[in-house]
């Protein structure tokens, strides 16, 4: 009955080799590239505020991740007394986990040969593939979670609890956008939704969801994977001036290094998956030379693009308040997603229905946000009027001035 | 050895079956026997993780991304913040049980429930089919008939369940959301209107920890 396509009827050391070694590289790589992406953006952060940055290990400070790794590695323990001591160890297992298993079903190339075997570059491809991507995300909430709860102390408690509810929250907005793309590629599986966006418009301007789909799920997408990594400007979750660190002030030594790992290694695997959904992934002109090449060099560099986009918004944005985060993602990203994905529905259908939906939504949407500030004023009137009827002392609440 | 362990590969659904269904019996048992409830909703994550397998061995890949998300994902880390937030994160201890014939009643339910699950499982009188029905299909038909059923034969069923859970998630942001006015405070200087919209102001922002500082004396509008 499981049809995992390893095991079905034959089972060939080919196999199971070709699967080792994509696990492996992928890791690797993965490992890899989180120590250039720390140095990467220290020193672009560094650069914006002029300064030099790491400049000492290896040529540009390049290894400069990799020295504060090993001085992590030699750091001395610390497990507070008043802590949770299982959770407290396993917290940042959780968080890593997850960061390294969205990685897994993104494709970052096209398929090759290797001794009679048809490779995809891609660890797994399972059919429910976008919908793995959402539930380890939403799993990657139990890591901050128990770290701050299990640490004993009250500002981390407090992180984490900002941390979860934040996640939660941006969640909501994210499947919906997700819900968009998955609607015109037809299915949930990776592959089919990088395969869905090869071609062209015109002969030129590529056949994207960013285009296909208008800019704004893209835009919503972008802002929910920030707010999901709790990475600037959305990064209450440890806010220096509030909380000492966030959820892992406690932790020292490797686990912190975990944490810290967790964190650049979601960055990638998320912009990743923003490449994967809104710009095609792999998708790209075949140029010169050895053709399996060249989507693995277009993914890459889309992917380049994303995380400079993380560094720069980090550079140039100032952290949000905790009131205008909720409302960012409850009463704005939502409504517009969900408003979103029944116009990409309707357009599926026919243009007519589709342009009729655009309109009728900009009539409601007009006539919702008034009838909200309405109440909001007649609310204002009802409590002074009422606190007048029912004041027992005498003279008014300042109505007179 | 070597022997052992080929005829094991030849049988993956054997092997994934039994490490799942151990992974959920732990669970369940964590659970139940975790004097720490946090502890307790950890084990219980365990448990759906164990049944996602399941699902997955089943060859209901949507199910299994359900199943987490919405159980592992949303609900648990909900029960998680009713248990951090309202501080009931300690051991705690059952020295008497408030229901008395609790323990028997309860034996009684987990053996009628066993009763059933076998009849279930073997018979076919209770819906004409068995109930392990073996694969519908190869698994990317998976999602593609889940949805043709939901949104064709069963469409008035799902819209009347999406309608519920619409209400209950309206009433409770409702009962949820009071306006609440410091009576005595706003009476002790009643020229300054300034201070009652400034009340009203930090109770949206915080309404937390302003209703929980007036508990004693509100005043509802």
């Amino acid at each position: 009955m499981g049809q995992d396509p390893l095991f079905l009827g034959h089972i060939s050391i080919g196999v199971v080799l070709i699967v080792i070694v994509k696990v492996l590289v992928a890791f690797v790589a993965l490992m890899v590239s989180v120590m250039l992406m720390i140095w990467f953006e220290r020193k672009l952060i560094s650069d914006m505020q002029n300064r030099i940055g790491p400049n000492r290990a290896g040529p540009f400070g390049i290894l400069q991740t990799l020295a504060d790794g090993i001085k992590l590695f030699f750091k001395e323990d610390l497990i507070p007394d008043r802590s949770e001591r299982f959770v407290f160890k396993l917290a940042p297992y959780l968080t890593l986990i997850p960061a390294f298993l969205i990685f897994t079903v993104v494709p970052i190339g096209g398929t090759v040969h290797i001794f009679g075997h048809t490779v995809e570059l891609q660890v797994a491809d399972p059919p429910m593939g976008i919908l793995f991507v959402l539930a380890m995300s939403s799993v990657a909430v139990y890591g901050t979670m128990l770290a701050g709860w299990s640490s004993g102390s009250k500002y981390p408690l407090i992180g984490s609890v900002r941390a979860s509810a934040q996640m939660i929250s941006y969640e909501a907005a994210m499947g919906l956008t997700v819900a968009t793309v998955v609607l015109v590629t037809g299915s949930l599986g990776t592959r089919d939704i990088v395969a869905a966006q090869a071609g062209s418009y015109f002969g030129i301007i590529p056949k994207w969801n960013l285009i296909r789909l208008g800019v704004v799920p893209f835009v919503i997408f972008l802002i929910a994977v920030t707010a999901e990594l709790n990475r600037p400007p959305f990064d209450l979750t440890e806010a220096e001036q509030e909380l000492v660190g966030g959820f892992h002030t406690e932790y020292s030594s490797i686990r912190f290094a975990l944490f810290f790992l967790a964190e650049f290694m979601n960055t990638i695997t998320m912009s990743a998956v923003i490449v994967t959904l809104f710009l095609g992934g792999p998708d790209g002109p075949i140029l010169f030379g050895p053709s399996f090449i060249w989507p693995i060099i277009w993914f890459l560099i889309k992917t380049g693009v994303f995380l400079f986009a993380y560094v720069w918004f980090r550079a140039a944005l100032p952290r949000l308040r905790y009131d205008q985060l909720m409302d960012l993602g409850w009463k704005v990203l939502i409504p517009i997603s969900l408003a979103w994905l029944l116009l990409v529905g309707a357009m599926q259908i026919s243009k007519v229905y589709g342009f009729v939906l655009f309109a009728v939504f900009i009539v409601a949407g007009a006539a919702l946000l008034r009838a909200v500030a309405v109440g909001k004023e007649s609310n204002e009137v009802d409590i002074v009027t009422t606190f007048r009827q029912e004041s027992p002392r005498k003279g008014t609440l300042g109505g007179d001035q | 050895m070597v022997p052992l362990l080929l005829t094991a590969i030849a049988k993956p659904d054997l092997i994934v079956f039994l490490a799942a269904a151990l992974v959920v019996v732990a669970g369940g048992i964590g659970v139940i026997s975790y004097r720490n409830p946090v502890h307790s909703a950890l084990s219980l994550v365990m448990t759906m993780f164990g049944i996602a397998t399941l699902f997955i061995e089943q060859n209901a890949q949507f199910l299994a991304a359900v199943q987490i998300i919405v159980y592992a994902g949303a609900i648990v880390v909900l029960f998680l913040f009713v248990i951090m937030l309202l501080g009931v994160d300690r051991a705690e201890v059952f020295s008497r049980e408030r229901i008395r014939a609790q323990r028997p009643l309860a034996a009684v339910a987990g053996v009628v429930t066993l009763g059933e699950i076998l009849i279930l499982a073997h018979a076919t009188w209770a819906t004409g089919a068995k109930a392990a029905n073996g694969p519908i299909g190869n698994s990317s038909d998976n999602v593609f008939k889940i949805a043709q059923v939901v949104f064709s034969t069963y469409l008035l069923p799902f819209e009347a369940t999406a309608i519920l859970l619409v209400i209950a998630v309206l009433s409770a942001v409702y009962l949820s959301k009071r306006v609440v006015v410091n009576v005595d405070e706003a009476l002790e200087a009643p020229e300054d209107e300034v201070s009652l919209f400034a009340a009203e102001e930090t109770e949206k922002r915080a309404p937390k920890e302003q209703s929980s500082k007036n508990d004693d004396e509100v005043y509802e509008v």
